[in-house]
């Protein structure tokens, strides 16, 4: 009769398969359930102007954005389909000004919330109204240990002091704290002193999530593409801190796919166990499905409801379970396992999402790919194009760092 | 301030969920689940029964008489049963302790 606690994680990039916890029935790759959490990017503007941005290239401008009324209908119709956590992520989440009452229409519909930011824009009393409106936990974004790195990277001066602000008063309003840390080759010598800085920080958990190659770091890929040695070095570092740190910060380890045998599990499988919103409604398998041409996503402006667009709009079914496999998927012994890894970076890499990963070594192009990535690991190009609702903007000649 | 860390379970612990951890009936899928800073746990019968029981108040001490009596199980097994399953929660993060109390 002993208790158990099994783990049914909700990050996208945990090993662990949260649906699979709870719901069980048939092929692994064909079970789709409401997804335990959706991620709500209320936004696309950000103060900061990260070169390895998650949002796509082509952003969504101010006054596309959902109203006050449209979010909180949308967070009401989450609740009532099952979904039981809610990311409010941007851009910059902080930038609406209404964000305080989203959290509180979320709390008064049952879910749990938490706020992805850059902290920048906070000021420990709208921390304070948050906290009371519910908030149940905050990740903090970090581009380095300290401002030299960091504001660089950010394209923001003065990112970084504000940022440890933020994180103590998290903190002192007794809120659980995620350092996340976006990794690549300008900032990964830091990371030793990243790991120091979240637990002087009284963080719960650090994401040590090498950067992922599409949108705007696939156009930044020669300035931050790690070496093979440097990847090698981080993961005898994140191994030997997630054992000296048990019990006092949980590390949470994202390897770039570029160094991988076999594809990531890409969002826990297209359609499968997650949605996101975009800021002008758009309901997409990730964060970066709008940059595939050619699949129609649905809005929540449409006739349709939430429920009926994440089981039946064509864009969800055109990936979901195994039938759309090629090989070497097709007849792979993989194939429930990874799913056949992104399908954005089969777009992205090969012109067409319906290929297999190359990410994947049994993939036709993933020698010709990943020469090129090495190459320019080693190619000592340093400059960023920053991300902007301009299209990009190349750093200054003067800036970028040695 | 902040929670306190580092607790480890023993009998006299009187535990109790952090606010950030929030142990609900999930209508949709008709079973327990743990909330937490994105993750959910799915505890199962035996384990939501003892955290229902974690009011900060009770010690572990009290969980365990009470559940070797409903189940009329040997003492000693239940208790490192709790005992474990609870670390493992603290472990995590999910579980603190009732301050010092003058009573």
């Amino acid at each position: 009769m002993s208790p158990t606690l099994t783990d049914a994680n909700v990050a996208a990039s945990d090993p662990a398969d949260g649906l699979a916890a709870l719901q069980r029935r048939g092929s692994t790759a064909e079970t789709f359930g409401i997804p335990l959490a959706v991620l709500a990017e209320l936004t696309h503007r950000c103060p900061l102007q990260c070169p390895y941005c998650s949002n796509p290239v082509e952003l969504d401008r101010g006054g596309s954005e959902l109203t006050t009324e449209e979010w909180k209908k949308v967070l009401s119709e989450l609740a009532e389909i099952g979904v039981l956590q809610i990311h409010f992520s941007g851009g910059e989440p902080t930038a609406r000004k209404d964000l305080v009452e989203l959290v509180q229409h979320a709390s008064d519909v049952g879910l749990y919330s938490n706020l992805i930011t850059s902290a920048v824009l906070l000021s420990r009393e709208r921390l304070a109204a948050l906290a009371n409106a519910g908030l149940s936990h905050v990740q903090i974004s970090f581009q380095g240990n300290e401002p030299v790195v960091a504001d660089r990277v950010a394209g923001f001066k003065g990112a970084h002091v504000r940022k440890i602000e933020v994180a103590k008063w998290t903190r002192e309003l007794d809120l659980p704290l995620t350092v996340n840390a976006v990794m690549h080759r300008q900032n990964l010598f830091q990371l030793p002193d990243i790991i120091q800085m979240a637990v002087d920080l009284d963080a719960d958990r650090l994401e040590v999530a090498n950067v992922q190659y599409y949108g705007w770091a696939l156009k930044n890929r020669a300035a931050l593409m790690p070496t093979l040695e440097q990847i090698e070095q981080t993961s005898r570092l994140v191994e030997e801190a997630q054992a000296r740190l048990k019990g006092t910060l949980a590390i949470d380890y994202v390897v770039p796919d570029y160094y991988a045998l076999r594809p990531k599990k890409c969002m826990g499988g297209w359609g499968r166990q997650f949605f996101n919103i975009s800021p002008a409604g758009k309901i997409l398998p990730c964060h970066a499905a709008e940059s595939i041409t050619g699949l129609e996503f649905e809005s929540v402006r449409s006739n349709h409801s939430i429920g009926w667009i994440w089981q039946n709009s064509e864009a969800f079914n055109r990936y979901r379970g195994t039938g759309w496999m090629p090989e070497p998927c097709k007849s792979c012994e993989f194939r429930e396992v990874d799913f056949g890894g992104c399908r954005c970076q089969a777009f992205a890499l090969t012109g067409d999402a319906g290929n297999t990963d190359p990410a994947c070594t049994l993939s036709p192009v993933h020698e010709q790919i990943f020469k090129l990535a090495e190459q320019e690991a080693a190619a000592d190009h340093n400059r960023f194009i920053y991300r902007n609702f301009a299209g990009g903007t190349p750093e200054a000649e003067d800036d970028h760092g040695a | 301030m902040a929670s306190p860390r580092h607790i480890s379970v023993s009998e006299a612990s009187r535990p109790v969920l952090p606010r950030h951890a929030k142990l609900k009936f999930d209508e949709t899928r008709q079973v327990w689940v743990i909330l937490a800073p994105e993750r959910v746990l799915a505890p199962d019968e035996i384990a939501v029964e003892v955290l229902q029981l974690c009011d900060g108040l009770r010690s572990v001490a009290d969980m365990v008489d009470q559940l070797a009596a409903k189940y009329a199980a040997e003492r000693g097994a239940i208790a490192t049963d709790v005992v474990a399953m609870l670390q493992d929660l603290a472990d995590k993060g999910f579980l603190t302790e009732a301050r010092e109390r003058t009573s």
